[in-house]
């Protein structure tokens, strides 16, 4: 057999690519691997969900994905990144509009933020503080497992030898002593209140801080987004964490823009993967993995061409993965049961996006014009979210959606002409299939007609600056970046799809099935936002594979 | 219909004095304090330390988080919150308190007036109402956030009851250590408590916000023979430290803000257990954890005050038992030249047998040269924290 | 003089008492109601008609506990009292376990397969019912308490790999999507949906309701009484026996003494005074109340630190479900022979809207139900022909919005009977009387916070050592001397007796460990 590849890898989104670039790099900075590496993209370019288009002229729009934080520093500067042209500028102001009164505003300075909650409640601004130090107790002991394989329960024998650990296996114990040296250094109170707070509500959380219905609304945004749950279903605090423990400069729980578009995220982590002797293919679909003897040993492309490497890896998510990339019969023949896992894995679309060309900056309701600078979280009190929620429970988009929207071009310059702006509305909550049926172009426009009439509400003028809208539910996302359902994080970020079984029990550890298969897509541990950590993971297993001799 | 807010911009709070503060910083050396300005230093620390020990030294302590606590059951509160007994103050009378979390770790500690049967005032550097109503559950009290409502000033030092003497306060010279007055002065409402942050014959000056500026130019009007003089906040730090006041931030972290649980400390290892009263009717939050800590000797080190040989500063410096630095014993926090005792002095972290006064430890301390870094080992031996203390403070 | 005094007469209180009599320990149990029982009693709702007044169905009691307490000697048969479920379908359909065919040929070749791996998964959960939970800090937990996790550990891992992965995923997870991972007809989702939310202030969609469903199915294994009993003579019958039980050990009863706090003197436990001013002195004082009223009133906060007093205040005791009784002068058909449990719960989405309603402080427009036709078995519950149905409907907020309390009285009756109607034509017709409990009222009448049954919900954020709350979780209140034997301790509601069984043991172990004390001085 032709082996003409060391490691194939299907899909160029940012995992894929860092995967690439790591295992070109061999796991060393300066280093270089002979590891030969091939990306296969389906599309015309790289960047999968991370991506710049020009959809409207003179205007780039962030298509998918539109802030940045969870990008590991780590891999920031593994690959070097800010050389290949990646610049993230934070923002520091996160605000609610509010069509009645004053909105809400919180800045990343903690004595303006106590100023700005004083005005709407004192309780508020007292207690946040103690909220935020809470917050951060959580956040720091979750980002220790980022950058870590996820230790597997029953794989705690150290004498137990398996096929990928032929000299016995200690790592999962290792793994799984340092998360309880971590946890032990909590103190007995707050492990308590972590493991309480991992299975609670958003809404529960913050009721025992906060009073102002809005202001906890706005602290809820962050548990809700990219999920199928609103904030009285318990299992949302933690998605919280999810969203906190990004960061920017060291200082946790903030966000960015990156210059030019996400896709400048893509685009670095290509240009470094190239630089590193990564082949990259694009307009080169795949259609299925080939298999022999349970042995992952190859791609068949669209086009018919056969490639074939020493390991396959999978950039897509887990249901695209196991139940259109892999044959049944080659699963089934390894555990009947793997493919009942990925028809059960939960991997519900809830969020849709407008991307929007805007003559001019925006005012909202309640809000001072800087507040265009960060992020406007239009919305309401949980009463607000729960129903957008409700709307989406029985098959439908909330008529009164939860929005998120940001304006790059406030702060970055080379996305839109001069005083025009490029305004990105991520809408919360949109099913990828109506209780009807599918989406229809009417459906679609009416959906539109309703987030433009939500803002409008919030940002009286709004319409009138509108150039031109692009409006995407997440059937269009899937169809568009191949993610399954249209779900940002390649599966829902709830505890029983998280650590080691992200994506199914028994194959948290990046490998698949088959002997030389792997995955590193944002279905694999730690999950999604643009954080890269699941391809740097995948690479890290796959080198000591590599380096075992479990790839032959 | 749509309604533009301010974006708080300058965010930061003017305190009610800023107006004649501003024009005195000829050095420009602000500071945050709770979210106001406040100065660091006005031209020279060392003249403005002298002030305190010589003179009359004045320091805006506006921005003091202030919480005014009412209620038919106040007094029951106010003694289930703190560690010392209430019964020990009558109204118009001060005391110094620690008050704890569940498991015996300090939230805070400071100063709480009594002005009536149940009327309290609680002086704090950080916000804490969530918590004060945490423990107020219960209870039928009232506790509002009234840090904008009062203006203060700090009268500070030797000369400063001769300054509000001739101010026209009468009975200034009856009011003992802790005790508060309260009076009309031209028709202008005045509360003077005799406590301060200096270890010094001192005052606390409070009036309404509008009348601020008229008593920043009376005292000085009438204290210009008296040495008085306006300072900053380093300036107090020297004196902070003499005197054996711990702070929060520098000394120990409140256990509401520590983001390391194990960073929190009890008022036993913060030297100040004396504030703990086991004995008190009732129960106060973090008695039992207290109480089992001074049974079973569960303290983990203790803050105590040492001097160290040599003359330069030492925050933040490792302490030894032995010369060459294989046995560590712990760290210090604050740490100042003293001017006045000429020590060259220091707040350590330390296993209890170590802190018996005249105990010898060795010190790692890094200090700058010329823009280099040095290391010296030098010795330094445990003391009693309070440096400085003069009888004129309390007589 | 009494050593032990126990504060509440009901099941657990009583299983505390007796195992503490039988240990030596002279014990008083103080009871504000004329009767024992607590939630556990038959009374006479209209004059001639009796039944259970808050669970009707006994599944939980621990074995292990009806065997040392002798509970058959006492009274209790329970035996040949067993009933199937029956889900009631529109249409006059309606499958129970044998029957699932009826509604799909697939799920019912799944159902005995899937039932029997959750129940798997349970009995290896439950397998800490009659243990202390242990503490997250190994540091802190004794030789027994590591024995204990290392054989739970080790049951977890029996279970072999693909339960216990499958269990770590399905753990936390909504009973919604469980349902859809394993059935394809609604009605067969719907029931297991059903069991999954019935007395959590939860819709099927909500995460957390399969470990709801696992904690229900344990009792229906080797850790309860192995199914579904309608006790002869309604659940008093427990009560009785357990009264019995615990006289014939020493344990003396008083009932009609309320008692208003825990007397505390130098901070530690010292006895109980009643509402009349009378004080019972004893050194140990046992709560079978809820956690919030232990805390909050019988102790008092003054006496606690207050992070302890807010966890507590925060715990989720929002009762949901309204107990409705009726009288009923004949069966119509649909019913005629419903001797077991009848669930209209007909699909997720319904369970669901209930929920929404509630979620926003109403009372559900379709609520979903759970009814039992005591009199069937035992027709001594009502006059010769006349038969009483008893009712749990979900969902009934108690934290209601804009609804008053009477409203929801009214509005849960009248829209459960509406929903029956559906299913059993013809059953309104047949109403004498009814009687509504709204959680409201089981507050009032039952002393049980938020009229939640289980003393505070069963969900993963309230249960093992978070029950009632982190550090307290060893029966032991932050007062030393005052116990917590109620449902609201681990392993939680039911009438299982557990975590009255569980207390009692932790009580023992400090009695034997001060008389080491004493006797060593």
């Amino acid at each position: 057999m032709q082996q003409s590849y060391d490691a194939i890898i299907i899909g160029g989104g940012h995992n894929g690519l860092t995967c690439a670039a790591y295992l070109a790099k061999g796991g060393e900075k300066a280093g270089k691997s002979k590891l030969k590496v091939l990306v296969l993209e389906r599309r015309e370019k790289v960047g999968g969900a991370a991506m710049s288009e020009e959809k409207y002229p003179g205007f780039t729009y962030s298509t998918c994905s539109y802030v940045c934080s969870l990008l590991r520093p780590e891999i920031f500067r593994f690959l070097d990144l800010p050389r290949h042209g990646l610049q993230v500028i934070p923002y520091d102001i996160n605000s609610a509009p509010n069509p009645e009164g004053e909105g809400i505003i919180y800045y990343s300075d903690h004595d303006r933020t106590r100023e700005s909650l004083r005005r709407h409640s004192i309780r508020d601004a007292e207690a946040y503080d103690e909220y935020a130090m809470e917050i951060s107790r959580y956040c720091r002991f979750i980002k220790r497992t980022l950058l870590m394989t996820p230790p597997d329960p029953t794989q705690i024998n150290p004498f137990v030898q398996n096929r990928i650990n032929p000299w016995g296996h200690r790592e999962d114990l290792e793994g799984l002593l340092k998360i309880g040296r971590e946890f032990g250094r909590l103190g007995e109170r707050n492990m308590y209140d972590m493991i309480r707070f991992w299975s609670m509500s958003v809404a529960d959380f913050l009721d025992q801080y906060f009073e102002t219905p809005r202001w906890k609304g706005l602290a809820a945004a962050s548990s809700i987004i990219g999920t199928a749950l609103g904030p009285y279903s318990p299992g949302t605090a933690y998605v919280l964490l999810h969203h906190y423990m990004g960061e920017v400069d060291g200082q946790i729980g903030a966000w960015g823009f990156a210059r030019g578009g996400m896709g400048s995220v893509s685009k670095a982590i290509a240009s470094a993967a190239e630089e590193a002797g990564v082949e990259i293919r694009v307009n080169a679909e795949v259609e299925k993995v080939i298999v022999k003897d349970g042995k992952a040993v190859g791609v068949a492309l669209k086009s018919g061409e056969e490639i074939y490497g020493r390991s396959i890896v999978s950039n897509a998510d887990p249901k695209r993965t196991y139940l259109k990339l892999v044959d049944k019969g080659d699963l089934d023949a390894i555990d009947p049961d793997i493919h009942r896992y990925a028809r059960n894995y939960k991997i519900r679309g809830s969020s849709g996006k407008l991307n929007i060309a805007l003559d001019g900056l925006p005012e909202f309701a309640g809000l001072p014009k800087e507040s265009c600078y960060g992020t406007i979280d239009i919305g309401g009190d949980f009463d607000y979210i729960e129903r957008a929620f409700d709307d989406y429970k029985y098959g439908s988009w909330s008529k009164r959606p939860f929005l998120d929207c940001v304006i790059p071009t406030t702060v970055d310059p080379t996305m839109s002409p001069p005083g025009k702006h490029f305004m990105s509305v991520f809408v919360q909550y949109v099913p990828y299939q109506l209780a009807e049926g599918p989406w229809t172009p009417e459906m679609k426009a009416q959906y539109e007609k309703d987030v433009l009439d939500t803002i409008e509400l919030h940002a009286p003028g709004f319409k009138k600056l509108v150039l031109h809208v692009q409006c995407r539910t997440p059937w269009d996302i899937e169809n568009e970046v191949g993610m399954t359902e249209g779900n940002i994080f390649h599966g829902e970020l709830t505890l029983d799809q998280l650590l080691f079984n992200r994506p199914f029990p028994g194959m948290g550890q990046y490998r698949g099935p088959f002997d030389n298969f792997y995955m590193c897509g944002s279905g694999t541990h730690p999950g999604g936002g643009v954080m890269g950590a699941p391809g740097a993971n995948a690479a890290t297993e796959m080198l000591k594979d590599f380096r075992r001799g479990v790839v032959q | 219909m749509t309604a533009y807010v301010e974006h708080l911009k300058p965010f930061l709070r003017k305190t009610p004095f800023h107006e004649r503060i501003e024009p005195l910083m000829t050095g420009n050396q602000w500071m945050r304090w709770t979210g106001h300005y406040s100065p660091a230093a006005f031209e020279s620390v060392q003249s403005e330390y002298m002030t305190i020990r010589n003179g009359a030294s004045v320091y805006d302590v506006s921005p003091l988080i202030k919480y005014r606590i009412t209620g038919r059951q106040a007094a029951e509160y106010v003694n289930h919150l703190i560690t010392r007994d209430l019964a020990k103050i009558k109204p118009m009378q001060a005391f110094y308190t620690s008050w704890c979390q569940d498991d015996g770790m300090l939230v805070e500690e400071g100063t709480i007036f009594r002005f009536g049967e149940n009327d309290f005032l609680l002086n704090a550097a950080k916000d804490q109402l969530h918590w004060l109503e945490q423990v107020a559950y219960g209870f039928d009290v009232h506790i509002e956030d009234i840090s904008y409502d009062l203006a203060g000033l700090s009268l500070q030092g030797p000369q400063s009851r001769d300054v509000l003497r001739a101010f026209g306060i009468n009975g200034i010279d009856l009011l003992p250590r802790f005790g508060i007055m309260e009076l009309e002065l031209n028709g202008r409402w005045l509360r003077i408590d005799r406590a301060g942050f200096t270890g010094d014959l001192g005052y606390e000056i409070w009036t309404r916000p509008q009348d601020a500026l008229w008593l920043w130019d009376r005292l000085f009007e009438v204290g210009r023979d008296h040495k008085i003089a306006p300072i900053g906040a380093h300036a107090l730090e020297i004196a902070r430290i003499e005197a054996g006041f711990i702070l929060i931030d520098a000394d120990y972290s409140g256990a509401l803000h520590a983001l390391r649980p194990s960073n929190r400390m009890s008022p036993y290892e913060l030297g100040i257990g004396w504030t703990v009263n086991l004995s008190k009717q009732g129960y106060f939050v973090g008695k039992r954890a207290l109480k089992r800590e001074k049974e079973h000797g569960l303290s983990r080190y203790v803050l105590t005050g040492i001097e160290i040989e040599g003359r330069k500063p030492a925050p933040g410096s490792f302490l030894y038992a032995d010369q060459p630095g294989k046995h560590e014993l712990g760290l210090t926090t604050s740490a100042e030249w003293s001017p006045t005792l000429k020590k060259n002095i220091a707040y350590a972290r330390v296993p209890m047998k170590y802190a018996k006064p005249g105990t010898q430890m060795w010190i790692e301390i890094w200090y700058h040269k010329e823009h280099k870094i040095e290391r010296s080992m030098v010795r330094c031996w445990a003391a009693n924290r309070m440096f400085y203390d003069p009888p004129r403070k309390s007589a | 003089m009494t050593d032990v005094v126990v504060i509440g007469a009901g099941h657990n209180g009583l299983v505390t008492a007796t195992y503490l009599a039988k240990a030596g320990l002279k014990v008083t149990v103080l009871e504000a109601a004329p009767q024992i029982g607590g939630a556990a009693v038959t009374r006479e709702f209209v004059p001639g008609y009796k039944t259970s007044g808050v669970a009707h169905l006994l599944h939980g009691l621990h074995p292990a506990i009806a065997r040392d307490l002798d509970l058959a000697r006492h009274g209790l048969d329970l035996k040949a009292q067993r009933v199937e479920t029956r889900s009631l379908l529109p249409g006059d359909r309606s499958f129970d376990t044998s029957s699932v065919a009826s509604v799909s040929r697939t799920d019912a070749e799944a159902y005995p397969a899937v039932m029997a791996r959750l129940t798997r998964m349970a009995d290896a959960l439950a397998a800490y019912a009659l243990h202390t939970p242990p503490r997250p800090d190994a540091m802190k937990m004794d030789w027994q308490a590591k024995l204990n996790l290392g054989k739970f550990a080790w049951g977890l891992r029996r279970l072999g790999k693909k339960d216990m992965l499958e269990l770590t995923r399905i753990l936390t997870m909504n009973v919604n999507d469980l349902a859809n991972d394993y059935f394809e007809s609604d009605a067969v989702k719907g029931l297991l949906c059903f069991e999954g939310v019935l007395g959590l202030a939860l819709g099927p969609r909500s995460p957390s309701t399969v470990f709801n469903l696992l904690y229900r199915l344990s009792s229906l294994g080797a850790n309860g009484q192995g199914g579904f009993l309608l006790p002869k003579g309604g659940m008093g019958s427990v009560a009785q026996a357990l009264g019995r039980a615990a006289q014939a050990a020493g344990v003396l009863i008083r009932t009609g003494a309320a008692v208003d706090h825990i007397l505390i003197e130098n901070d530690v436990a010292a006895g109980a005074v009643l509402s009349t001013g009378e004080e019972i002195r004893a050194s140990r004082v046992v709560s079978n109340a809820d956690p919030q009223r232990t805390a909050l009133q019988l102790i008092g906060p003054r006496n606690l630190d207050a992070m302890f007093v807010t966890r507590i205040r925060h715990l989720r005791m929002n009762g949901c479900a309204a107990k409705i009784h009726l009288a009923l002068d004949g069966l119509p058909e649909a019913l005629a022979n419903a001797r077991g449990r009848i669930v209209v719960a007909p699909r997720p989405d319904d369970i669901e809207r209930a929920y929404d309603c509630a979620k926003y402080g109403r009372v559900s427009d379709r609520p979903a139900l759970e009814l039992t036709i005591p009199t069937l078995s035992d027709p001594s519950l009502a006059p010769a022909g006349k038969h009483v149905a008893s009712i749990v409907a979900q969902y009934c907020p108690y934290k209601l919005r804009g609804t008053s309390v009477n409203d929801a009285r009214q509005q849960i009756g009248e829209r459960s009977l509406a929903v029956l109607e559906e299913v059993a034509p013809g059953l309104k017709q047949r109403v004498t009387a009814m009687e509504v409990l709204t959680p409201h009222d089981l507050e009032k009448q039952f002393g049980m916070t938020g009229g939640q049954w289980h003393h505070g919900e069963i969900t993963l954020d309230q249960v093992l050592f978070l029950r009632p709350a982190g550090q307290a979780q060893e029966y032991r209140m932050p007062v030393p001397g005052v116990y917590l034997c109620g449902a609201g301790a681990h392993p939680g509601g039911n009438i299982s007796g557990a975590p009255g069984y569980n207390a009692a043991r932790e009580i023992l172990k400090d009695a034997r460990a001060q008389k080491r004390v004493v006797g060593a001085a």
